[in-house]
Parts: structure tokens; C-alpha cells; sequence
């Protein structure tokens, strides 16, 4: 199929502000989206800029923004944005070049929530035992891969760039219902101030952003409830 | 900029992470050309093997006798007797470090069947491997990250490293591209460690990330280094059909069966013990078979994975993100069809050679290179021989990752910075500046794909001297035109044609050690089956090849370093029945 690809490109050392460009790419049905931005930078233009590793989904470095939704290019498949696609950089990330988008503070507010485990008993010789329930209740945030999607595509951080965002709580969450874990004050503490968990205005873009389906929205809402509950075990 | 560290690591999969855990006295910089949780390490999926015993009895002698007959003898026994036995304790710290284990009904981390993997030295399938869901690798990059956050360790994200600083035999650093700036960096370190992980992008049909270059083997052969046994490819029996994308092991561990066009379940034919479970060069090798013997999809270059009569739930539960790779890349529904797959480029048992400490020893006689480390899927232990048990890789990286941090900890309490050579930048700088002022026309994109198409067609399950003659001959021209390549993009930001080109310089690199390597072999073993020898021959090539890049272009030397068994008899090579 040919599909006209407008893509927003911006490249500070040559240009003033950004800009869109066209281009017109043949491609399978079943090709990702990322194949055709591949086919352009490998035989139309070189100078085309975007990240990818994996090519699968699991690495989270290309999360983009196509036709107007938060996306990774090689989840995205041909057949379904048709013949015309309008690619941007992810809002709410200042651009580097082209949909190559800073990622350094999202890593920041990242690593604000303390988002490794925190034990102070002393390690059994072998493993620390955990039910099957126990494993189940944290599990939907184990699945992230901090592509910044939902962050990305979130209202309160367009507005407010200080605001912790919604890939930092998925993980918080992570830990915070791990029943190994022993720093789920010390992050409620965190996730309760001012830039903490209450700016989320329960949009609902993140969970429809997450390219591993994980419920971002829900998790949110379970981290507030025990913040007011007060109760990390069973919500 | 100047940089001084104790210590330099080279990439932050689950190699690179795992080793910088260990130093927690040192200064350290890790360095890597994605942001950490990017790396490969995260896309792998069925689990990590150690002789728990959770599941069933178990025992780390059965895990290694497993290891080295899987790698069809062609592995350093004592360094897989330290995989199998210090399996168990990297496990057990990985959960003690956070990592989100599946669990038994009793709460301990559960285990379940992978290939190769047996009881009492062969007997039947055994439940070792020790998984999260499908994404195991996932979970062991995201717990080490995060662990290196809590340490508060260094990253140098998006930089890539190019050269490796030598004086006088001992490793004193590297010099590395900022990709965000343009700038070159110089690092100057005690000890480095190479953990950058694979080169499967030198086919085209391959399971590996954009970043599976090559970039550390080649820059170590580049400065005298030998490669250590690069025919020895492992091509994954199932990657999905023209995408590459891998479906897990796990599939068949959990009983998933392949089909042929004849709607024939065909493994129980070639091996009645373990069927589907057989090791990976065997199984790929019946797929090539039945695909020869016309017995492939509609007459295509394809066959079938089932995993219908597992029923919704175990599916969803157990391979969650397998089936969705199926929906995704192929708009296969796998609860009500099987999936089209072919055999995809995975894994480099060959490497940077090192010792049980993961220190770069440069030639047969073990001679280690002072300060120079080497880990995970880059290096060769050689823990994998001639074809890698599933599960043995993450093993492999927490392991020897660890080994590799626990030895350099105490190298750099022993010695001194080595003074930097005289403009120690100038070697990568001249490759960026080449690049940068080439007006030579030449696309690296069409390089690549020419090289990825000839790997695919002349070196792969299998091989032969006209097959392997017509790639050396292609990859040499490759390796002229490559000179000529001009970019585009004539930027110092961000330049990703700049960075793709550089990458590209790597995988000729261990392209060229692969095929040499592999024309020498007149023999089949493991992942490397020559129709032309068709049988092992431990008389002749029970021996590890070691390949020297030569001083003039198209130049390789070879030489070979033999295999270590233990002296047991039950170790002996012989006869790989499954
Ligand atoms: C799809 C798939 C599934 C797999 N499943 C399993 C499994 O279930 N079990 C198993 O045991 N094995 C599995 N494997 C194999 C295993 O995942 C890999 O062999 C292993 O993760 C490699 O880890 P590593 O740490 O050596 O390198 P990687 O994880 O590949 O990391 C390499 C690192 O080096 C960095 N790097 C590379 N070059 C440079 C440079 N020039 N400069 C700076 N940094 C650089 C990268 O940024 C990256 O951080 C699987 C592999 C694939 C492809
Ligand atoms: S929660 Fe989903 S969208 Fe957000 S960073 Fe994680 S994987 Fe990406
Ligand atoms: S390239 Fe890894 S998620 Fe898309």
C-alpha cells in the first residue's frame, strides 16, 4: 500500500522552529509503522531522527505520537492508521530533534518514588516466600517498560511539568503492593504532597496511551485510596 | 571531556547491571548507547534456569551435564560447572533484589520445562527454569536498574563507545560518541568491561533488537583481540514468519507443538525422547528438513507452532505476550490457529574468549589481557560450546556478570591507573570524522541489507564451503563499499545515520570472523552443520577456533585453543541422542 507520511520534524542546529515534512512510502499492510519510518530514513532521507531498539514493544524507546495518539511505532501496524498518518514528537517532553524527546526528567521523577525494593529484615538463604495472590496484586505494574506514553499523554503535565506523572505512580504501585516490600510510607509520603498522586484528574489517556495495557488509571486510584486509607494490603 | 573511573562498564543489560552491583566501593561509570531498561536483555522472555529443585528433584550436576551436552561438547567444563552450581545463588539474589518471580502454590519461585533441560543426565524433561510470566528478561533488566538506582551508580546514557584504550597490554579505558552532542568523550578507567550483548542484525530474519550490532566484538578484534568460536550462531527454531520476532521457548515448555504442512506433529519423528524439547540447533535443523522435504506451509519456507489445545486460559496466563506477537505481527488469533514461524537468527555462543572470572584471555594459552573484562552474550566463556541450552543466557549474564564485578572490585585495589596512550581519542575520532566528510555516495543501508540478505541465504542452519565461499566474497566487497559510505545527515546532534553507520563497520567485523570460523570447520557440531561434513569430528576440531583480525584489509588469522574437560567419564563426548 502507499500511505502519505507527514511527520513533524524540528532540527535546532538547521532550523528555527519546526516543521512538517511529507513523504510517500510503499509498504506492507502488516509492515509497523516503524518499518516506513525506516524506509525513509534508509532510502528518502537520512536525516530523519527517531529512536527504536527491540522492534517489538518491549523496549519502550519509540513511543511517538500518531495521528494524534500516544503510541509505539512498531506496535502500530499499516493496515490500520490507512493511507495518511501524521506523526509528532510525544507532547509534554521537550524535543531534542525530530521525535527524538528528552527523557531525562521522566527518569528523574522516576526515580523520586523510590521505585526498588525496600527490605530492612535480614535476607533468608533462600527465597523470600510470596503467595500466588500475593504475586497477583502488583503484577499489571511490573509490566511497564517507562516508554513515557501515558506521562506523554497526560493533560495535568502538559500543564503542569512538575507533576510526578503517571508512569511514576504505576511503579510507586509496583512496590507499594509487593508484600516483600517495607517502603510504602516512605513513598505514600511522597506520592501525598503537592505534585504527588492528587493532580491526576482521572482523564483516562494514560490507560488508553499504555502500549502494555496496563489499567495506569486504576493503579492511580488505588495509590490514592492508600494514601487516605492509610492501608497497603488488600483494596 | 576527561573522564577517570576505577572502573568502565560497557553496556547495561542484565551483564553489565549485574557486575555493577558488585562494586559498590568503586567508582563507577556504566556506559551504554540506549537508556538502560532499552537493552536487549528485556526482550527475554521464558526464564532463567537453576537447580532449584521447587518443581521436581534437581540438581545443578544434571543442569551442567545438560549444558555441555547441549552444546555438543564443545564447552569449557569447569566453566559450566561454575554456571550450573552458582545458578542457584544469582537466582536466589535476583528475588532477594526485588525480581517478581511466578510462584508455586507454596510461595517458592516457580519453575517449569525448557528445552534441553533433563533429569538423571538425560532422562526426561525436568522443571528448571525460573520465570516471571513471559518477560523474564524484562523483569530482570527493570529489577537491576532499579537496583543501580537505589546504589546510586553512574550512567552515561546514550553514548557509544568505540574504541578501547590500551598501553603497553593492559586496558586503561575507552573513548565514546555522545550521540545527543556529537562529542567524543575519553574515559579512563583500571578495568573495563565489555557487557554489550550480541550481533544478530547480521540477518535479516532475527530476533534481535536494532542494537544487536556486534559493537564490542568488533572493537576488541579491531585491536588484536581474537573472536572465539563466531560459527557458532544459534538459530531459534521459532521466530514468527518474515518478522523474526521470537515466540518464546516457553511455548513448547508449556507443550506447545510443531506442526507441518501435512498437519503432522513431526518432532516425536527425529527425537522420540524429548520431541519438541530437544535442544535448538536439532530442532531448527528438522524444521529446515521438513521444509527441504517439501513438507513446509504450501509449499513455503514455513511450518506451524500449535499451542491450540492449551486452552484460553493457560494461554493468557502463562504467554500472555507471546500471543500477543502473534496477533500483532501476524494477525494470527493462536487460541483457534497455529502460527507460522521459520527459524530465526538469536544467539552468539562465540565472543570476547575469557576465564571463569570473565578476564579477556587473548590466546591459547589463556594469557589474560590485564584490566580488559568481558560478560554475557559478548563474551565466551565457553559456558554455551556450539549451541545454547534456553534459559542459559540470563544464567550466563548474572553469573559471570557477577564474577566479572566481584574480580575487577579487588583488580583495582591492586593496581594503578595505566597512563593513557599519547591522543588516545584519535583512532575513534578519525572513524566519526571519516564518516562525517565521505563524499563517496555509498548507502549504509543498502550495505547492510546486502549483508543481512547473504547471511541469511549462504550462512545459516546450513552451511557449506561453495556457501560459505560465496559470502566471504560478498562480504569483502561489502567491506570495500563500506569505505565509500557517505551520510546524509552532516550534523553533530543527535545523528543516528552516523550512529547506524558506525554500527554497521561492527557487524562486517564480526561477519567476517563468523564465516572465516566457519569455512575452516570441516565438521558439524551444534548450531554449525556443513552438508559437505555432515558428522562431529572431536578427533580433529574438539577445539575452540580463535580468529585474529589481520593487519591488511580482508586479512584473518586462525588459530585454535583446546576444549577443558573434567575428568569424569560420564562427561565424556559422545553421541547427542534426545
Ligand atoms: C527475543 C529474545 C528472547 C530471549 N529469551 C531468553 C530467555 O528466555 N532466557 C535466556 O536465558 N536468554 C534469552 N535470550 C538471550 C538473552 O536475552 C541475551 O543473550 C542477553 O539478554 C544478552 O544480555 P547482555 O547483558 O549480554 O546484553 P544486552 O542486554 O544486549 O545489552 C547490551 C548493552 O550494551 C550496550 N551497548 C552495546 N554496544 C554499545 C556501544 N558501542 N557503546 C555503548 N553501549 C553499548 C547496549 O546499550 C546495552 O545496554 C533471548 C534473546 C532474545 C533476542
Ligand atoms: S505505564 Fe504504560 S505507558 Fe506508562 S511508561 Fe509504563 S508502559 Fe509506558
Ligand atoms: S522499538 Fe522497542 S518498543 Fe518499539
Amino acid at each position: 500500500m502507499n500511505v502519505l507520511m507527514r511527520i513533524k520534524r524540528y532540527n535546532p542546529e538547521v532550523n528555527t522552529k519546526p516543521y512538517w515534512a511529507e513523504y510517500r512510502v510503499e509498504v506492507e499492510p502488516i509492515d509497523r509503522l516503524l518499518d516506513a519510518l525506516n524506509v525513509i530514513k534508509w532510502t528518502q532521507d537520512g536525516t530523519l531522527t527517531y529512536r527504536r531498539s527491540c522492534a517489538h514493544g518491549v523496549c519502550g524507546s519509540d513511543a511517538m505520537r500518531i495521528n494524534g495518539r500516544n503510541r509505539l511505532a512498531c506496535k502500530v501496524l499499516m493496515r490500520d492508521v490507512g493511507n495518511k498518518v501524521t506523526i509528532e514528537p510525544m507532547l509534554g517532553f521537550p524535543v531534542i530533534k525530530d521525535l527524538v524527546v528528552d527523557m531525562e526528567q521522566f527518569f528523574e521523577k522516576y526515580k523520586l518514588v523510590k521505585p526498588y525494593l525496600i527490605t530492612y529484615d535480614n535476607e533468608p538463604t533462600t527465597e523470600r516466600l510470596q503467595s500466588q495472590r500475593q504475586r497477583a496484586r502488583f503484577d499489571e505494574g511490573t509490566k511497564c517498560i517507562l516508554c513515557g506514553a501515558c506521562t506523554g499523554s497526560c493533560p495535568s503535565i502538559w500543564g503542569n511539568p512538575d507533576w510526578v506523572g503517571p508512569a511514576s505512580i504505576v511503579n510507586a504501585h509496583r512496590f507499594i503492593f509487593d508484600s516483600r516490600d517495607q517502603g510504602a510510607a516512605e513513598r505514600l509520603a511522597i506520592l501525598s504532597q503537592r505534585d504527588g498522586v492528587w493532580r491526576c484528574r482521572t482523564i483516562f489517556n494514560c490507560a488508553d496511551a499504555c502500549p502494555r495495557n496496563i489499567p495506569v488509571t486504576d493503579l492511580i486510584e488505588q495509590v490514592k485510596r492508600a494514601i487516605v486509607y492509610n492501608d497497603t494490603e488488600e483494596v | 571531556m576527561y573522564y577517570k573511573f576505577d572502573v568502565v562498564i560497557v553496556g547495561s543489560g542484565g551483564a553489565g547491571l549485574m557486575a555493577a552491583m558488585q562494586l559498590p566501593q568503586a567508582s563507577v561509570a556504566v556506559l551504554t548507547k540506549l537508556y538502560p531498561t532499552r537493552s536487549h536483555t528485556g526482550a527475554a522472555q521464558g526464564g532463567v534456569a537453576a537447580a532449584l529443585g521447587n518443581r521436581e528433584e534437581d540438581h545443578w550436576k544434571w543442569h551442567m551435564y545438560d549444558t555441555v551436552k547441549g552444546g555438543d561438547y564443545l564447552v569449557d567444563q569447569p566453566a559450566a560447572e561454575i554456571l550450573a552450581r552458582e545458578a542457584i545463588d544469582a537466582v536466589y539474589e535476583l528475588e532477594h533484589r526485588g525480581l517478581p518471580f511466578n510462584r508455586t502454590e507454596d510461595g517458592r519461585i516457580d519453575q517449569r520445562r525448557f528445552g534441553g533441560h533433563t533429569r538423571n543426565f538425560g532422562e526426561a524433561p525436568v522443571r528448571r527454569s525460573c520465570y516471571a510470566a513471559d518477560r523474564t528478561g524484562h523483569m530482570i533488566l527493570q529489577t537491576m536498574y532499579q537496583n543501580a538506582i537505589k546504589n546510586q551508580v553512574r550512567f552515561f546514557n546514550e553514548y557509544l563507545v568505540l574504541d578501547l584504550l590500551i598501553n603497553d597490554g593492559q586496558a586503561c579505558g575507552v573513548v565514546a560518541l555522545e550521540i545527543r552532542t556529537g562529542e567524543i568523550h575519553t574515559f579512563h578507567a583500571k578495568a573495563v568491561l565489555f557487557a554489550t550483548g550480541g550481533y544478530g542484525r547480521a540477518w535479516r530474519v532475527t530476533s534481535n533488537a536494532f542494537a544487536c550490532m556486534g559493537d564490542g566484538m568488533s572493537i576488541a578484534y579491531r585491536r588484536g583481540i581474537p573472536l572465539e568460536d563466531m560459527e557458532m550462531y544459534q538459530f531459534h527454531p521459532t521466530g514468527i514468519y518474515k518478522v523474526g520476532v521470537l515466540l518464546s521457548e516457553a511455548a513448547r515448555g508449556e507443550g506447545a507443538k510443531l506442526l507441518n504442512g501435512k498437519g503432522q506433529y513431526f518432532m516425536e519423528r527425529y527425537m522420540p525422547t524429548l520431541k519438541d524439547l530437544a535442544p535448538r540447533d536439532i530442532v531448527s535443523r528438522c524444521i529446515v528438513q521438513e521444509i527441504k522435504e517439501g513438507r513446509g506451509v504450501d509449499g513455503e519456507d514455513y511450518v506451524l507452532l500449535d499451542v491450540r489445545h492449551l486452552g484460553a486460559q493457560k494461554i493468557a496466563e502463562k504467554l500472555p505476550d507471546i500471543t500477543d506477537f502473534a496477533r500483532n505481527y501476524l494477525g494470527v488469533e493462536p487460541i483457534t490457529e497455529p502460527v507460522p514461524i521459520q527459524p530465526t537468527a538469536h544467539y552468539a555462543m562465540g565472543g570476547i574468549p575469557t576465564d571463569i572470572d570473565a578476564r579477556v584471555v587473548i590466546d591459547k594459552h589463556w594469557t589474560p589481557f590485564p584490566g580488559f573484562y568481558a560478560a554475557g552474550e559478548v563474551a565466551c566463556v565457553s559456558v554455551h560450546g556450539a549451541n545454547r541450552l534456553g534459559t542459559n543466557s540470563l544464567v550466563d549474564l548474572i553469573v559471570f556478570g557477577r564474577r566479572a564485578g566481584k574480580h575487577m572490585a579487588k583488580f583495582i585495589t591492586e593496581t594503578n591507573y595505566a597512563p593513557l596512550p599519547s591522543e588516545p581519542d584519535g583512532f575513534a575520532r578519525e572513524l566519526v570524522e571519516h564518516l562525517s566528510r565521505s563524499t563517496g555516495r555509498e548507502s549504509a543501508a543498502r550495505i547492510r541489507s546486502a549483508l543481512q540478505n547473504e547471511m541469511d541465504d549462504k550462512v545459516f542452519v546450513e552451511r557449506s564451503e561453495s556457501s560459505l565461499r560465496h559470502a566471504l566474497d560478498t562480504i569483502e566487497g561489502l567491506q570495500d563499499a563500506y569505505k565509500k559510505v557517505e551520510l546524509q545527515d552532516k550534523g553533530k546532534l543527535f545523528n543516528t545515520e552516523m550512529v547506524e553507520a558506525l554500527e554497521l563497520g561492527f557487524l562486517l567485523d564480526c561477519a567476517e570472523a563468523t564465516i572465516h570460523g566457519a569455512l575452516a570447520r570441516t565438521e558439524s557440531r551444534g548450531a554449525h552443520y556443513r552438508l559437505d561434513y555432515p558428522r562431529r569430528d572431536d578427533v580433529n576440531w574438539l577445539k575452540h577456533t580463535l580468529a585474529y583480525k589481520g593487519t591488511k584489509a580482508h586479512d584473518v588469522r586462525l588459530d585454535y585453543k583446546d576444549v577443558i574437560l573434567i575428568n569424569d567419564p560420564l562427561f565424556q563426548p559422545k553421541e547427542r541422542k534426545y
